[in-house]
């Protein structure tokens, strides 16, 4: 099966620069499959989880709080806000930053609306850091 | 001269200040390790990084209404100048080397009749520049109470500076660090951040034939959460950068300093020698003198 370069990078590293056959990522309008050959995007991710398809098998997931990725025929660049592999991601952690998020939402009740957006987001990706913790 | 026990305690306070500079450029080294591997291992995002906006911004920035964070006020007033140090001296020329910098910008843009404000990240900025430019300083930020400086702290920093933007705190922002070349070279350099330096449109046309973006949600829109995080992710190249640059630079500074120290040593030594050989010399003249007027 064709393959194309995937890499994968948050602040703090590198996390993955390989050929891959597939990627699954969560952009903002909805998950996004992504083979080899794809038409040329730039698209902005939310809170949700990454896989990664090599050899007909899922072989890494990870969870990222959001990003952008850059999307081209034969490359595949995404960067990560946070990134965490699902297997260390632990529902204590997430549940509690569900709440700081929730508090930060509460707190900026009545702050800019973009402020107010901002921290909406945050809330939405906490939740679904909570349910794929759950999911894993 | 000196007596005996005199130089006996100078050769052993040098000594105890030998082991300390030893064991500081131990620590330092080892900490330089971690601290250059966190920032080598920042560099992609900030490339990566650097490549979407350049294929976005130049879409973006002949607009009008483009967003502040990539044009800026429009206005060349007020200049914010955002100076990185470390929080801790014995390394050498590094922090006075960015404190020098940026008190030679002041003087040119305050010259030029420019309002400056600053903002230091790093106590020893801040208490280098406080003695001339108190007024000027609008913020103060340490990190010296963390082991790590993760990246949601030079969020909070960015934050803070976008927030001054928005109020119309400033036209023009510049970041002042320390770059890390090597161990034993670190570069105080100036980089503009806002309006921010758009790299050249054309150079993406090399990688490959001009590829046709879609944006999914808008343009505007992932430029609205895209510029943020740049700027969030040059300071936070800034700081690590800075951290390396002050582990080696300390590393340096006390090697130098344990060097000095072993010559110091070594003189004192050969002193505390010539002086007891000496003591023993006049010790015997006076019993052989002694003896021969019995």
């Amino acid at each position: 099966m064709a393959t194309f370069l995937l890499e994968l990078v948050s602040p703090e590293k590198l996390l993955l620069s390989r050929q891959v056959e597939m990627t699954t990522i969560p952009a903002v309008e909805g998950e996004m499959g992504v083979l080899a050959g794809h038409a040329p995007m730039i698209v902005a991710l939310k809170g949700g989880v990454i896989r990664v398809r090599e050899g007909g098998n899922e072989t890494v997931a990870l969870f990222v709080a959001g990003g952008f990725a850059e999307v081209s025929p034969d490359r595949v660049t995404v960067l990560a806000d946070d990134a965490t592999p699902l297997a260390q991601l632990s529902r204590a952690t997430s549940e509690r930053k569900l709440a700081e998020a929730e508090a930060a939402l509460a707190a900026a009740a009545d702050a800019e609306p973009e402020k107010r957006e901002a921290a909406q987001l945050r809330v939405l990706s906490a939740q679904a850091a909570v349910a794929a913790a759950e999911a894993a | 001269m000196a007596s005996l026990k005199d130089l006996r305690g100078r050769i052993n306070s040098v000594k105890s200040t030998r082991k300390i500079t030893q064991a500081m450029k131990m620590v330092a080294a080892a900490k330089l390790r971690r601290a250059q591997a966190q920032a080598e291992a920042a560099r992609p995002y900030a490339e990566r990084m650097e490549q979407i906006l350049a294929s976005l911004g130049a879409a973006v920035a002949g607009a009008p209404g483009a967003p502040r964070l990539l044009v800026g006020s429009g206005a060349d007033k007020v200049h914010l100048l955002v100076v990185v140090t470390a929080d801790r001296g014995l390394a050498g020329p590094f922090n006075t080397q960015v404190g020098r910098l940026a008190r030679a910008r002041i003087r040119t843009l305050e010259a030029e009749g420019k309002q400056v404000k600053v903002l230091t990240v790093g106590r020893k900025g801040a208490a280098f520049l406080k003695r001339e430019f108190a007024s000027r300083i609008v913020a103060e930020v340490t990190f010296a109470n963390k082991k790590r400086v993760e990246f949601e702290d030079a969020e909070a920093v960015a934050q803070t500076i976008a927030g001054m933007l928005d109020q119309g705190g400033f036209d023009v922002c510049s970041l002042l660090y320390n770059r890390f070349r090597n161990v034993i070279s670190q570069i105080p350099t100036e980089q503009r951040l806002i309006p921010a330096p758009l790299p050249e449109g054309p150079a993406q046309a090399a990688s490959g034939p001009q590829a046709q973006y879609e944006y999914e949600p808008t343009e505007e829109e992932i430029l609205a959460t895209l510029l943020p995080r740049n700027l969030a992710i040059q300071l936070y190249r800034a700081i690590l950068e800075s951290a390396a640059g002050e582990h080696g630079a300390r590393m340096n500074a006390m090697d130098n300093a344990t060097r000095n120290a072993g010559e110091m040593i070594n003189k004192l030594t050969l002193n505390y020698n010539r002086t007891r050989q000496a003591n023993i010399t006049r010790e015997l003249i006076e019993i052989i003198s002694g003896a021969e007027a019995v």
